[in-house]
């Protein structure tokens, strides 16, 4: 991962302390969570938010190491500087939480989701979909005479823009696997 | 001993190799093979509690008198959410507990089969960690992995959840020095900077104090050693939260009394006026804080604590040093001493002399009666009879609580038991009786106020059989002591649903329990009555009639700093001269 490794229970690199404490501005940030795979983790994780009143804008969740079956938490949350430090001390507590890193303070990184859309469309609209769709590397995973099922990878930006685009073309669905974030570089 | 084994066997034999030997429980259709174990053996002993509640306290009680875990057995079901409170309880306070509870067979889980509870579902928010067990195989593994948790780093409650059909299938048992270590490993030495920035700042500090927690207790009597060591010879005065009663002893120089709501003026008004706060395992609750903003605001602050997500969680601190209490007491006192063991003596003279001038104040202060017995003048009595003795304290909670613990002294770690975080009334009579049976020969007493009492008193049942002597000491006002008081400060007078008719009468309860009942309602009575209790070898309840509209002060309303600190009717001429004292 990145050079800052925040290890479980220490707040020595935390780059809190470079932030003015206690400030009331909302900031969004990408936390890798590295946990055992076993039952109940997952709910650990989302009791801890909604316990605790903290947000979850997206989360995403699937194994990642076979034979050390670790699964890895990539949740998108927001909060003050105080309640993000909040919020990585707390999942560090989780008994099975193994690593958490705080990608957005830990230097660049890259941040994707994959959407399908179905879009209902006809004559003209079905054409400016399919143009729409082309413009932004969308493919068509499925279509019929009067449907289109669009496969979209990207930043979760890219996938809002693209469905505020579809809406008036004939948006009938939307389906989002939420984010999965990696560090830049070694 | 033969490796395979069944679970049921498992549990016990993991409890012995754990090195338990007393366990909490009430049986059920789904522990029966785990309690057939039980019955077989006679390396540990177990308690039959009459509410599972009772259970989880009583284990409380065991565990924070011994710093050992307190291990608790149930059924599934209704035995399983009758632990829930002492979970929360033991979460809030930190205290080691491991619980076993039964459930219906793995083959029958989400069938809604009968007492069928989604124990770890239910236990999950109230536990440091929990597991279900569906494999035998993996028991007795597991059970020492619990243990791991609920000792190390901050200890908590865990909760293993076994399926009656996993206790009867057989597995292969594994030794606790077999199992391999989890990557559950909290940090335990302090990072040296920060330690060294701290010894800085002691060196330099014209107003320090020391506020410690229930986390010193925690660490261990080493850690409450090193702490008197480092106070005593820095000079710094010190003071404590409710939970950490004990680790610096009252009878201490340096002893400034309990802080906090119903904390001494002095140690409060020296927390809000100090420049240099040293907080040793204490988390700045809302009991301890008052108002955030106005909170000590000329200091700089040092937090120890072993819980990463208790630094800056309510407090900036300007020093956190995460780690063990007694690993990192010991570094700091090394490195003060390698540096020439300097303070700033000037500074902490007039520190001390405005501290003095603030003990004036003489905040416990209290009008006698001749009347009627004042709940303060009884435990200033049952202090004065008892603080020689080998003796340990639990209480309930309410203005009683408050009261144990301005007016009764603790000379040592692990000696007073009480709900703190959670407080939850119905603690202290099953905690006593945990208590008691650690420590068969000392003397055990519950401060209890009627009504808490009242919550678990079943357990009157578990000290008979048992012939645990546990001393019952209710300060009996008839009324919700507590809420009252916020009534009437608070709510205009109006004492909605705040006392209780159709009290028993508790001499009589005690003698239908097979047990000594006392009453007392003449100050006159009290001593007395007070040796006839601690001279009866065997349990007590000891109805004590006190003043009904007593209020517990000092008081720092809710949502107030410090410094603005109600004092009782008494100090009112005293303290009206003083600075910031806003007075009822
Ligand atoms: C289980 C539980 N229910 C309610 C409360 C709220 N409460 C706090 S103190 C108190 C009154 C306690 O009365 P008593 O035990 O007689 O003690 P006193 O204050 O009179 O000394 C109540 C109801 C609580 N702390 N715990
Ligand atoms: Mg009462």
């Amino acid at each position: 991962m990145s050079a800052l490794h925040i290890k479980k229970g220490s707040n020595k690199h935390s780059a809190y302390n470079l932030r003015p404490n206690f400030s009331d501005v909302t900031e969004k940030h990408t936390l890798a969570v590295l946990v055992d795979n076993e039952a109940g983790v997952l709910a650990r994780v989302i009791g801890l938010f909604a316990g605790r009143g903290y947000n979850i804008e997206s989360l995403t969740v699937a194994e990642v190491d076979h034979t050390g079956h670790l699964s890895r938490i990539t949740i998108v949350t927001t909060g003050t500087p105080q309640v993000i430090e909040q919020i990585k001390a707390q999942l560090g507590r989780i008994v099975p939480v193994h690593e958490v890193h705080d990608l957005t303070v830990e230097g660049p990184f890259v941040e994707r989701e994959l959407a399908l859309f179905k879009v209902e469309g006809h004559g003209e609209k079905r054409v400016e979909a399919l143009r729409l769709a082309d413009i932004f590397r969308a493919n068509v995973v499925d279509s019929t005479l009067e449907s289109f099922v669009f496969q979209l990878t990207g930043a979760p930006e890219k996938i809002d823009a693209f469905a505020d685009l579809m809406r008036p073309l004939g948006l009938l669905e939307v389906a989002r696997t939420g984010v999965a974030a990696l560090s830049r570089g070694i | 001993m033969t490796r395979e084994m069944t679970g049921a066997k498992m549990v016990v034999q993991a409890l012995i190799d754990q090195g338990v030997d007393t366990v909490f429980g009430y049986p059920g259709g789904a522990v029966l093979p785990i309690y057939d174990e039980v019955f077989q053996q006679n390396a540990i002993r177990h308690i039959l509690v009459r509410h599972e509640q009772g259970a989880v306290h009583a284990a409380e009680g065991y565990a924070r008198s011994t710093g050992k875990p307190g291990v608790v057995l149930v059924t599934s079901g209704p035995g399983a959410t009758n632990a829930v409170t002492g979970l929360t309880d033991a979460l809030m306070d930190s205290i080691p507990i491991v619980v076993l509870t039964g459930q219906v067979p793995t083959f029958m889980i989400g069938s809604d089969a009968f007492q069928e509870a989604d124990t770890v579902g239910i236990t999950r928010p109230c536990t440091k960690h929990n597991w279900l067990v569906k494999d035998t195989e993996r028991l007795s593994a597991t059970i020492h992995e619990a243990f791991h948790v609920a000792t190390s780093g901050r200890p908590g409650p865990v909760l293993i959840d076994i399926p009656k059909d996993v206790q009867f299938a057989n597995g292969t048992y594994t030794q606790p020095s077999k199992t391999p270590v989890g990557h559950y490993q909290p940090q335990v030495k302090g990072d040296m900077e920060t330690i060294t920035e701290l010894v800085a700042a002691i060196e330099s500090a014209q107003r320090p104090i020391f506020y410690t927690g229930g986390g010193v207790i925690n660490s261990g009597p080493g850690a409450s050693q090193l702490l008197r060591e480092l106070v005593d010879a820095t000079g710094f005065p010190i003071t404590s939260t409710l939970m950490g009663l004990g680790a610096y002893p009252a009878s201490g120089k340096a002893w400034m009394g309990m802080l906090g709501m119903h904390g001494l003026y002095e140690a409060n008004l020296a927390m809000h006026g100090c420049d240099l706060m040293i907080n040793v395992g204490a988390r700045f609750d809302d009991r301890i804080t008052g108002r955030l903003d106005a909170f000590s605001p000329k200091s700089r602050k040092a937090h120890i604590d072993i819980d990463p997500s208790s630094i800056n969680k309510v407090i900036h601190v300007d020093m956190p040093i995460v780690g063990d209490i007694g690993h990192v007491l010991e570094d700091v006192l090394k490195v003060w001493k390698a540096r020439g063991r300097k303070v700033n003596s000037e500074g902490l003279t007039k520190w001390w002399r405005q501290i003095e001038q603030w003990k004036q104040v003489d905040c416990l202060k209290y009008t006698p009666s001749e009347g009627s017995i004042k709940p303060q003048h009884a435990l200033s009595r049952l202090e004065a009879l008892t603080k020689d003795r080998d003796r340990y304290i639990c209480t309930e909670v309410g203005q009683h609580q408050m009261w144990a613990a301005q007016y009764l002294g603790f000379e040592d770690p692990n000696r007073w038991m009480t709900s703190g975080g959670l407080g939850t009334m119905g603690y202290g009579f099953p905690a006593s009786v945990g208590v008691q049976v650690a420590h068969p020969d000392s003397l055990v007493i519950n401060v209890a106020g009627e009504a808490s009492w009242l919550m678990n008193m079943q357990e009157m049942g578990t000290a008979v059989q048992y012939r645990l002597p546990v001393k019952q000491f209710i300060l009996n006002n008839e009324r919700l002591g507590m809420v009252r008081q916020w009534q009437e400060l608070l709510h205009g007078e109006r004492y909605s649903h705040s006392w209780s008719e159709a009290l028993p009468d508790f001499v009589k309860l005690a003698e239908a329990f097979g047990a000594k009942g006392i009453l007392c309602k003449d100050p006159a009575d009290l001593d007395d009555a007070i040796m006839e209790m601690l001279d009866h070898d065997g349990p007590v309840i000891f109805d004590c009639l006190v003043e009904k509209h007593e209020n517990c002060f000092p008081m720092i309303p809710s949502g107030e700093p410090h410094n603005k600190m109600l004092l009782g009717e008494v100090s009112l001429k005293d303290a009206i001269g003083s600075k910031g004292a806003v007075l009822v």
